[in-house]
């Protein structure tokens, strides 16, 4: 079943508009923009024109109101029917930015901040990631100091999605002591003198979301930048962190689920011993297991959605939260790599939407969170 | 001004691979193909949302109400275009091999006596029969003016007439219409300036194809009417008038060949295609 449990008329009145939207905008150019690295930055006010960039925020800011279920199936679509996940994920990297200034941030810095980015005006960032670590998050290095009205910020952060082109980055930043008590989160513009984009990373997938390395040298940002209370970033990281991770694990069930489409398609129509391959119950057997991890993806990821809307996003979402990521990941990077093998040769060859997927799907136990640390979060979570 | 746009809930004809036909060449079977708007309906929706806009806002006063006749599960499409912007919708309830071009535009004939609409808007045809029946029938019934396959519409300003641009070969002619009147829609009307009205700001220009629904309207559209009543109820006779005798596939195309240069291609045609 390609759709969610929580699911209504309203949901899929939404997929078919973001459905038509993908696949006007973004199939036609996928593989072009993928070999690039780089969508037009034109996409951004397109989307948020069709009602597809703000899905999940405040209509007051220029969203279009939902929730987290709307953002999920969303998503699905702009992968199903764009197919491009380094696209759909760069578009939607203030599905990480964002959220941490609306929930945190005053009213003044959500209409400053976020209002421009939901509205498809500005491109932003998260930054958390540090080259020296970014598991360990608690002792992140970029330290922020208090200069009267200003921080001046010293260090540098590296993976970020977007950050090359962003117009604004939520920094995490140490502020206080070591140790998660010392962290805060504070926007930084583009232009702001010290800050400069290192460089834009090569990546193995994910081609056409753009990754950069961001420096901060004695870079000056006014202190009515901070984002929530000094010293009190940790917990803000923490939330969105969780929130990631769902859309992280939807985008591997979508993701999983074209690769397994595809993979239906071409086994129908690919001929091998005078039958087609459907014909072999080999092969049959591995689209059932396909089709099977993903049923199973599914139904974790759409219940943390369904108790996150129930019960809120507490703490207590975290633990499902990992839980879900790994689950999806892992029949992500099955799916992808049977749907290669279902290809044969080509499934190997660059022109075959698989030979993508697959190097797209490796992403996912990295990002957002190691394959490791939501086991480590299941286990704080599940108290041993 | 009240327009009235007629809406047919269709399987998704972009899915023409998997359209069948039933033994014995009875009926087109559509099992398993994804139901949705008929693509003209679509553009038929967004013309009549054009005419009652200011450029992004509404002219107070103005609405568009959607029919349909068909099965229950077309109060979704119906609902699609109230998300688009429309008003209200009237559902007509009966099993699609019910009905005919005949039968629907007699029915609609109908409806237009309930609502008293200035303008009916309607697809040019359905991408699933392709009869292209209704609007001619329904003008005929009516006794009202009509122009089919409008590529571009214009409303006076006084609202009396219409003036719609039809593609022909070697031009447009231009048809002007006092209302209230029946038009269909082809699919360049909603090119960015094809419908005006002499409100919204020449300036202004619409995006190519229907529009998007936005979520908060797609939420909204939930509290919109729907008036669902099943088709005898508008008292026609329902008896189909158009028999159809046998469906088949086209036969299916023999692969291209490959030409080796631009003096090859010409013999070809000359010799193998005799175009030339
Ligand atoms: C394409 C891409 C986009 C990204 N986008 C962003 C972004 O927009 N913003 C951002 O801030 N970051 C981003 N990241 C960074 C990403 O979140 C980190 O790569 C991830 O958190 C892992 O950090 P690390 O790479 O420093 O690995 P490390 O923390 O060095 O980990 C290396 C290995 O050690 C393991 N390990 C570490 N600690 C433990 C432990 N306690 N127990 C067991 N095993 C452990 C890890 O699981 C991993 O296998 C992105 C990364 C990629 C690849």
């Amino acid at each position: 079943m390609q759709s969610y449990l929580f699911e209504t008329e309203e949901h899929s009145a939404l997929r078919a508009q973001v459905r038509r939207f993908a696949a006007r905008e973004i199939a036609p150019h996928a593989n072009e923009w993928e070999e690039a690295e780089e969508f037009p930055r034109d996409l951004y006010a397109r989307a948020a024109e069709a009602g597809v960039l703000g899905v999940g925020y405040p209509e007051s800011y220029g969203g279009g109101g939902g929730d987290l279920s709307h953002v999920v199936v969303a998503c699905e679509e702009m992968i199903l029917a764009g197919r491009s996940v380094g696209t759909c994920v760069g578009l939607g990297s203030h599905g990480i930015a964002i959220p941490p200034i609306l929930r945190v941030g005053t009213e003044a810095q959500r209409q400053r901040f976020a209002a421009p980015v939901i509205r498809g005006e500005k491109i932003s960032a998260l930054a958390i990631t540090e080259p020296g670590g970014g598991s360990d998050v608690a002792n992140l290095r970029t330290r922020a100091e208090r200069d009267g009205d200003h921080y001046v910020i010293n260090g540098s952060k590296t993976f970020i999605t977007s950050g090359v082109r962003a117009d604004l980055v939520t920094v995490a930043v140490r502020t206080g002591g070591p140790g998660h008590g010392g962290l805060s989160l504070i926007v930084v513009e583009r232009g702001t003198e010290g800050f400069s984009v290192g460089r834009k990373l090569k990546k193995m997938g994910w081609w056409a979301s753009d990754t950069a390395e961001l420096v901060f040298e004695n870079c000056r940002v006014p202190a009515a930048n901070l984002i929530g209370d000094e010293n009190a970033g940790f917990i803000a990281i923490v939330m969105n962190f969780a929130i990631e991770r769902v859309f992280l694990a939807a985008q591997c069930v979508a993701i999983a689920t074209l690769a397994y489409q595809e993979s239906i398609a071409y086994a129908r129509e690919r001929q091998a011993f005078g039958k087609s391959l459907t014909g072999f119950q080999v092969v049959r057997h591995k689209l059932a297991e396909m089709a099977t991890r993903i049923a199973a993806a599914r139904a974790l990821t759409g219940e943390v959605v369904t108790r996150c809307l129930r019960d809120g996003d507490g703490p207590a979402l975290a633990g499902l939260a990992a839980m879900a990521k790994n689950t999806a990941t892992d029949a992500c990077s099955f799916v992808c790599d049977e749907a290669v093998q279902v290809h044969g040769g080509y499934g190997y060859m660059r022109e075959y939407l698989v030979e993508r997927l697959y190097r797209d799907a490796r992403l996912y136990p990295i990002g957002g969170g190691t394959r490791e640390i939501m086991n480590e979060i299941v286990c704080k979570t599940e108290g041993y | 001004m009240k327009i009235l746009v007629s809406l047919k809930r269709t399987a998704d004809p972009d899915n023409a691979n998997k359209v069948k036909v039933a033994p014995g060449g009875a009926k087109i079977v559509t099992d398993g193909l994804e139901p949705k708007v008929n693509p003209f309906d679509e553009y038929a929706v967004e013309t009549a949302l054009r005419l009652v806009e200011n450029g992004k806002t509404r002219i107070a006063g103005d609405t568009v109400v959607v029919a349909s006749f068909g099965p229950k599960e077309a109060a979704t499409n119906i609902r699609q275009s109230l998300a688009m912007g429309a008003d209200s919708g009237l559902l007509f309830t009966t099993d699609d091999d019910s009905l005919d071009g005949d039968l629907v535009a007699r029915a609609l004939a109908k409806v237009v006596e309930a609502q008293k609409p200035d303008l009916v808007i309607l697809g040019k045809q359905a991408v699933d029969g392709d009869s292209n029946q209704v609007a001619q029938v329904l003008a005929e019934t009516l006794g009202w003016p009509s122009a089919t396959f409008a590529m571009s519409v214009n409303l006076s300003a006084d609202k009396k007439t219409v003036t719609v641009g039809r593609e022909v070969d070697g031009g447009v002619v231009k048809l002007t219409l006092t209302l209230p009147a029946v038009i269909s829609v082809d699919l360049r009307i909603v090119g960015a300036k094809a419908v005006t009205n002499n409100v919204t700001p020449a300036a202004f220009a619409y995006n190519d194809g229907p529009r998007f629904a936005p979520l908060p309207m797609i939420i909204k559209a939930k509290t919109k009417p729907i008036a669902e009543a099943p088709l005898a109820s508008l008292g026609v006779d329902t008896g189909l008038k158009v028999r159809y005798t046998g469906f088949e596939l086209p036969a299916a195309r023999k692969a291209g060949i490959k030409v080796k240069d631009v003096a090859d291609l010409v013999e070809r045609l000359r010799t193998d295609a005799k175009a030339l």
